[in-house]
Parts: structure tokens; sequence; C-alpha cells
């Protein structure tokens, strides 16, 4: 009952998000001839591209060709990584994120993201795993207005209705779809400009994986969403624009609609069709 | 048996149940040897407490538990009281933890989370290594060099500054609890250090990439998403270290002085279970006498399984806490 009437108000925001998308449409960011290395092995390879705002952008691609590397670029999560190297620039609403004035952690408060793999945090609570980002920035510093904060997240996470009445019991207790939908709300919580996500849906079921789809569709009213996925029905259904990815170099990127239907590209029909990756 | 039944039935299917059988002699040999082993542990401590309490028997029967409340220690009236070698062996551990703990997180935390690796490589290669120095040679060193240093400056400065608290009163002999306690520390932070470090290179890494992909500043991380992923690994660690500071003796028995002695100030010189077994049991004579070190032993023997008993609780509540309401 609880999922149908969530689905209904979601359909229904559904269609108004369609609806609404093609006012504010502007270039969020812009990627410039970026190049991404593990150590000496170049993961990406001179990529360009432009990101909407407000819409979502899927990257596909077969395994290995460098799209999470990519999206790990876009909120500096990349220099992290044993020898992480970039070069290139992404200019966010005109800046580079990668000049030399610009502090990551400020960039990662405005570029969230939620990784392959569920990654709560096993110590805190479900309220704390939600809390966890707003209380680094301190902003929050009311008990009243991080309540609201943390079930906001959780009711657009779609989580709420599971954990209302256990917001005190160990994120570890949830289960992988919870997990991985905790940390959607974590991530939304603290109100980033740009959500990436990779691969949030592969380790999930298919009606999970429906809520989190509903989800985006529902977030990108207000936030910029890029997200890498394995499946293509999922960016299909999902996505405004696709990017095809092949050994780290930028194949394709059209509005999906192109891309699935008149692909200009031999080796981007050939992977949507099935025929390798 | 059901599940032996199940579990048999597909190998017969592949048509292989020689050498499913053979393994499972193998399992069975090798279930059995480790069955050995474990009993013959359980066996060895079981012995070693019987074989004390028998060799403690004189002082036992004589004492009673007055010998846990007792401070004498006259062998030639023949009257023995435990309470300042465990008062001494309490103080001195604490002592040692209160140094040890901070500079070993300390230098755990650099070493696992921001030393770069060229550094962190050999760093903590050479910490493992102090903990390989004998003891005496530690003690010697404790005696020749860090005593005078503990003496003046160390105490003298204590003495002018602190000196309002009870803790830091009285003559600076420079041998005593807080050499003891300080010489306890230098030879528990390798161990703490090594230990914690391992824990904290385990914490995975997604861990710490979810916590600064919300926009963590480093050391954010390392108190948000780090420490407390480990933290069960790092009780463990610092209870390893206080079971070692509990029981080492001949570093200890070198620079406390040796003075069987309850006092409040840290300066003054004292005794520790350790250190008073190891300086008389080759002179004591008498049942009593005797029975009475070896009662000691029991004593301190019965402490260092309560500390272990207790950090194992601590431990296991921890994990269970993440287990089950997590
Ligand atoms: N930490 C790392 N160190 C070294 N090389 C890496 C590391 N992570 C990824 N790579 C390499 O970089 C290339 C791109 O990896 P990436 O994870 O971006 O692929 P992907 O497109 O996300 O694949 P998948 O769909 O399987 O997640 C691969 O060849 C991979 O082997
Ligand atoms: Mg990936």
């Amino acid at each position: 009952m609880v999922h149908e009437a969530v689905n209904q108000a979601d359909k229904e925001s559904r269609s108004e998000a369609v609806a609404a998308a093609p006012v504010h449409v502007r270039n969020i960011l812009e990627v410039k001839n970026l190049s991404a290395w593990y150590g000496n092995m170049m993961a990406v390879n001179n990529l360009t591209m432009s990101i909407h705002s407000r819409s979502i952008t899927a990257i596909i691609g077969p395994s290995g060709c460098g799209k999470s590397t990519f999206i790990r670029c876009l909120n500096r999560m990349h220099e992290v990584s044993d020898g992480g190297r970039v070069e290139g620039k992404v200019l966010l609403d005109g800046k580079d994120l990668y000049a030399r004035d610009v502090d990551p952690v400020e960039i990662r408060r405005r570029i969230g993201m939620v990784f392959q793999k569920p990654s709560v945090f096993p110590t805190m609570s479900i309220f704390d795993n939600v809390a966890s980002g707003i209380s680094l920035t301190r902003l929050w510093s009311r008990k009243r207005d991080l309540q609201d904060v943390v079930e906001r997240s959780l009711k657009k996470a779609a989580l709420w209705e599971e954990v209302k009445d256990k917001l005190n019991q160990s994120g570890g207790s949830l289960s992988g779809g919870q997990q991985q939908r905790l940390c959607i709300a974590r991530a939304i919580a603290i109100a980033p400009e740009i959500i990436l996500m990779d691969e949030p849906c592969s380790a999930l079921d298919p009606i999970s994986t429906l809520k989190i789809e509903e989800l985006m569709l529902e977030i990108k009213k207000d936030y910029t969403v890029i997200i890498v996925t394995h499946n293509m029905q999922q960016a299909a259904r999902v996505s405004d624009r696709t990017g095809f990815m092949l050994l780290g170099e930028l194949i394709e990127y059209a509005p999906t609609k192109e891309v699935f239907t008149v692909p200009k590209d031999k080796r981007t029909e050939d992977y949507i069709t099935g025929r390798f990756g | 048996m059901q599940n032996s039944k199940t579990m048999q039935a597909p190998s017969h299917k592949r048509g292989n149940s020689g050498t499913s059988g053979a393994r499972r002699l193998g399992d069975r040999i090798f279930f059995n040897a480790t069955l050995i082993f474990a009993l013959l542990i359980v066996a060895i401590l079981i012995g070693l407490l019987i074989v004390l309490n028998m060799d403690a028997m004189p002082a036992i029967n004589k004492f009673g538990l007055a010998f846990l409340t007792d401070s004498s220690w006259d062998p030639v009236k023949e009257v023995f009281g435990a309470l300042p070698a465990i008062y001494g062996t309490l103080l001195s551990s604490i002592i040692g933890l209160v140094i040890a703990v901070p500079v070993s997180l300390g230098a755990a935390i650099f070493l696992a989370e921001l030393a770069p690796r060229w550094l962190s490589r050999p760093g903590s290669f050479l910490i493992e290594m102090l903990a390989a120095i004998p003891s005496v040679i530690i003690g010697l060193w404790g005696l020749f060099v860090m005593v005078p240093v503990i003496r003046n400056p160390v105490e003298s400065w204590l003495g002018s500054t602190l000196g309002f608290l009870p803790l830091f009163q009285g003559p600076p002999f420079g041998v005593g609890f807080l050499a003891a306690g300080v010489i306890l520390a230098i030879m528990i932070i390798p161990i703490i250090t090594a230990v914690s470090r391992e824990v904290m290179e385990a914490v995975p890494d997604t861990q710490r990439e979810a916590m600064l992909a919300l926009g963590a500043t480093r050391w954010e991380m390392i108190q948000k998403a780090v420490l407390p992923y480990c933290r069960s690994g790092l009780t463990g660690a610092i209870i390893l270290g206080l079971g070692r500071a509990l029981g080492e003796t001949m570093a200890v028995t070198m620079v406390i002085g040796n003075s069987y002695a309850i006092t409040e100030s840290l300066f003054s010189p004292g005794v520790t279970i350790a250190s008073k077994i190891a300086s008389e049991f080759s002179e004591a004579s008498g049942d009593v006498y005797i029975g009475s070190l070896v009662e000691l032993a029991l004593v301190l023997f019965v402490i260092t399984l309560l500390v272990n008993i207790i950090a194992r609780l601590l431990v296991w509540r921890m994990t269970t806490v993440k287990a089950v309401i997590g």
C-alpha cells in the first residue's frame, strides 16, 4: 500500500519533471580535455563534455572503460586513490575545480557522491549516518533542524517508512538495498548542487531500483544528477543525455533518445545492441 | 548425521566419493589435531594454576585473605603481604598507559593515515624493531641515561609546578614509580603502535572515501570514519600493551628502586609484583617465604587474567553492538 502511494506520487512528479525540464537548462559542469591516470596507467583519455543542470546524465560503457574514474574526477575524489593524477579542466559554473586556490573539501560539499558499493558507517546510527555530512559543515547545530533534514532526506531516498521506528539502530543493520538508499539520503542531506552516482543500483532488487530511479527523477528538479550504469534500460528510462565511453574515451554523447535510437558511432551501436561489452 | 548425509549426496553424483572420503579423513585428522592442541593449552594453563597453588599453600594457609591487604614484607618474622606490590604494579602500569596511549595512537595515525608511503614503511619497521630490544638493555639504558634525566629536570620541574598535588610531592629520587612508568611506556609503545597501525590499515578505503566525499577534511575523516570503525581493535591493542606492562620484569626491577612501600608520590621508589619476585626468589628460603613469593605470582596471574577478560568483554560488546543493533 505504502509503496503504491509512493509510486503514484512519484509518477505524478515524474510527468511534472519532464514537463518542467527544458526551462532553466544551463551547462553547470564543463569538462575540458580531462585525462586521468593511476600511476602510469591512463584511465580517462582527453575527455570533453558539458553537463546540463537539472538533468540526469548517464554514463555507460563496458567494465573497466573508466566510468568510475571519470566521475571521481568531477568531485576531486580521484586524487585520493593511489597514484591518482588528473590533467585538464572541470569548470563548475565557469570556475575550474582544479585551480590552485580551490579547496577539494569545499568541492566535495557542492558535488556529492554515492559509491558503487554501499558504504554506511557501521558504528553510527541510521540517524547519525544521514546527519554525518551535515554535522561536518557545522551549519546545523540546532537539534531540531537536524531532525528535519534527516527526515526529509530519508523521505526523498524512499527509506523513511522503513526506518522511522529504528533511527537509533546502527546503519549496518539494514539490508544492502536499504544501505544504498541510506547512502543516497546521506548524500542529499548536505544539499549538494550535483550528485554523482556510481552504479547505485548494481546491488539492488528491481523494486529498490525502481525506487531509486523515481528518486533520481524527483531530485533532478533541484539537483543535477550524473549516473554511471551498466543497465541500458535504466539509462534509457531515466536519463536526459547519455555518454558512451570506451577505453577511457568518450565515444558518443547526445540526448538519450538519439543515442539509443540513432547512434552515430558504430561502436555505440554495437554496445547498446549487446554485440560486445 | 543429517548434515553429513546431505553433504555426501552430491559427491556420489559426481562419482568422486574416493577423493571426498579422503578429504573427510583429512578433515577429521586436522580437526582432531587442532582440538588436541587447543586442549593442551587449556591443560597447561590449569596445570600452571595447580602448581602455583600448591607451592603457595604455606602462605595461603598462614595469611589467608589478609595477604592481599597487608603491607608488610618481613622475611625475619615471616610476615608477608602483597598490597604494596599490587599497588606498585597497577600504578606503574597506569603511568605507562597514560604516557603510551596518546603517543602510540598519534604515531599509528601518522603512519597509517598521514605519512607518505616512503616514510610509512620504514617508520613502521623501525617501531616494530623497538619491540625486539631485550628488556634488560632497555633497563640498563633507563638506569644510566633516563633516570638522571627524570631526577633533574623532569621531577624537579614537576615538583615545582605541580607540587600542590600529592602525586608530585617529595624528594626527586630518580628511580621510582615515575621512572618505572616511563620505562614501561617506552616498552609498550612499539606494540601498541604496531597493532593500532595494522588495525587502522584494515579499515576499508570505502569508509574513508565515503567520509571524504561528504566534504570531510582529512582529520575529520580520521576522527569520524577511521577511529570509530576500528575502536574495538584499538582497545585490543591497548589491552595488549597493558598486559605486557603488568608482567614486565627486568627493566622495571632496574629502575623502580625496590622499596616495599605504598606512597602517593610518583617520585618515590616502589616495587611491582614481578620485580619483587625477580629480585628475591633466588635468595628466598623457608616454605612461607617462598610460598608468599609464589602467591604473589598467583596474584599477578589473576590480575592479568582479569584484565584480559575485561578486554575481551569490551571488544566483544563493541563488536556485538555493531552486529546485533547493527
Ligand atoms: N585504484 C586503482 N589503481 C589502479 N588502477 C585502477 C584503479 N581503479 C581502477 N583502475 C583501472 O582503471 C581503469 C578504469 O577503471 P574504472 O574503475 O574507472 O572502470 P569502470 O568503467 O568504472 O568499470 P566498472 O564498470 O567495472 O566499474 C581500469 O582499467 C582499472 O583497472
Ligand atoms: Mg566502476
